[in-house]
């Protein structure tokens, strides 16, 4: 990632998520407070019918990409600092870009496909 | 010294001044006074070339309430073992060459007293984070190569001492911005205390972060951009975790961390 950006837009982007992820998390909680029964919201029917709602699908949404970027680079950190060395830093920051474009895209398609219906309840 | 063995008015020892009702000075006294007056001085020794592993060699040295741990090296040097490696020079924390980790924590042997220590071992080893040469003398290549990569001087196109040029002047509250960062010695303690460092070998460290922010802070100089750029990459300013170490056994009173935190602040833009 350092190659493509400046380290400090990549902290810029770090610190962003965080706080933008603070706030859906927030928001995420007080709807689970609000809405149902707060003991049933795991039950498979209530996780569905959540995805239906395209409001709270995107909020899902929202902290998917959001957690995902911030965790990656967290971890992305964390392993240029325990070894050093240009192949080890480039496969490091390439790995953790796939992971976390791969994770986005897994947890997009369960999102759609949950709030499009195509997982029956 | 007169010919009753006083010494002239002015050079007295000093000598401590407590009244019998402050107990607890009066009783820190008596136990300095009352003390054996000599520590078991345990110096650490390996030679990358010889030895295996690191070897605490135990001496007792005696002291008294101004003997520095240097000091008390320098007398095991002299009449106990020869052999010992140290490295030192200026004797009064000004030159940062024995920099050592003292009972557990970086200081300077120069500056640190043997009776301000409140034990009766005093442990050396050398510092951590840089490559052992001998026992207490270690390598400070990369530290002075960092610190030169940052650019540790003023840039600017003009000059002040061509001729027909003035002194570039600043106003007290100017200098203040950086002044204290300009007090290191380069003794390189910071870098010893460096979380970060201890995983990371190609960290810049506070040691040359703290003097790029001395430079970036001076509105003399011309290269802000330059040195920003240098200090934002991937093993740069931004792995610095705000540990505060490097701070707490600073010998001079620089603070490193507040250093990197205000440079961060010109990285992020709330800074200009």
């Amino acid at each position: 990632m350092s190659n493509i950006m400046r380290e400090s837009h990549i902290m810029k982007i770090h610190y962003l998520t965080a706080l933008v992820a603070v706030g859906f998390v927030i928001i995420h909680i007080m709807i689970r407070f609000t809405h149902g029964s707060f003991a049933n919201s795991l039950e498979f029917e209530s996780v569905i019918a959540n995805y239906k709602s395209i409001p709270y699908a995107i909020v899902l949404e929202a902290m998917l990409i959001l957690i995902s970027v911030h965790g990656f680079n967290g971890l992305r950190i964390i392993l240029l600092e325990l070894k050093q060395g240009n192949a080890y830093e480039n496969a490091v920051t390439y790995g953790c870009l796939a992971a976390m474009i791969a994770l986005i895209a897994y947890g997009s398609r369960t999102i759609i496909m949950a709030s499009m219906g195509m997982v029956e309840a | 010294m007169t010919k009753d063995g006083a010494l002239p008015k002015g050079f007295e020892r000093p000598t401590v001044s407590a009244s019998p009702n402050d107990s607890g000075v009066q009783e820190k006294y008596e136990e300095v006074k009352s003390s054996s007056k000599t520590i078991t001085l345990r110096i650490s020794k390996f030679n990358p070339e010889k030895d295996l592993r690191t070897a605490f060699h135990a001496f007792t040295v005696p002291y008294q309430r101004w003997t520095t741990v240097l000091d008390a090296i320098l007398e095991v040097k002299s009449h106990q073992d020869h052999s010992i490696g140290v490295r030192y020079s200026c004797r009064q924390a000004t030159c940062g060459s024995c920099g050592m980790i003292i009972n557990g924590k970086p200081r300077l042997a120069c500056f640190t007293k043997i009776s301000e220590l409140d034990s009766d071992v005093v442990t050396v080893e050398p510092m951590n984070n840089f490559p052992l040469i001998r026992d207490l003398a270690v390598g400070f290549e990369r530290m002075f190569s960092t610190h030169k990569r940052i650019k540790p001087y003023v840039i600017r196109e003009d000059s002040e001492t061509n001729p027909g040029t003035k002194e570039f002047l600043q106003y007290p509250e100017d200098v203040e911005k950086y002044i204290q960062f300009a007090s290191c010695i380069k003794c390189g303690l910071c870098n010893s205390a460096c979380p970060t460092m201890t995983t990371d070998s190609t960290f810049i460290g506070p040691q040359g972060l703290a003097q790029a922010y001395r430079y970036v802070a001076d509105n003399r100089d011309k290269g802000k951009d330059e040195r920003l750029r240098i200090i934002d990459e991937p093993h740069g300013i931004w792995r610095c975790h705000f540990a505060g170490s490097c701070s707490q056994v600073c010998p001079k009173g620089v603070d490193p961390a507040m250093g990197i935190q205000l440079l961060r602040g010109y990285l992020l833009g709330y800074r200009k």
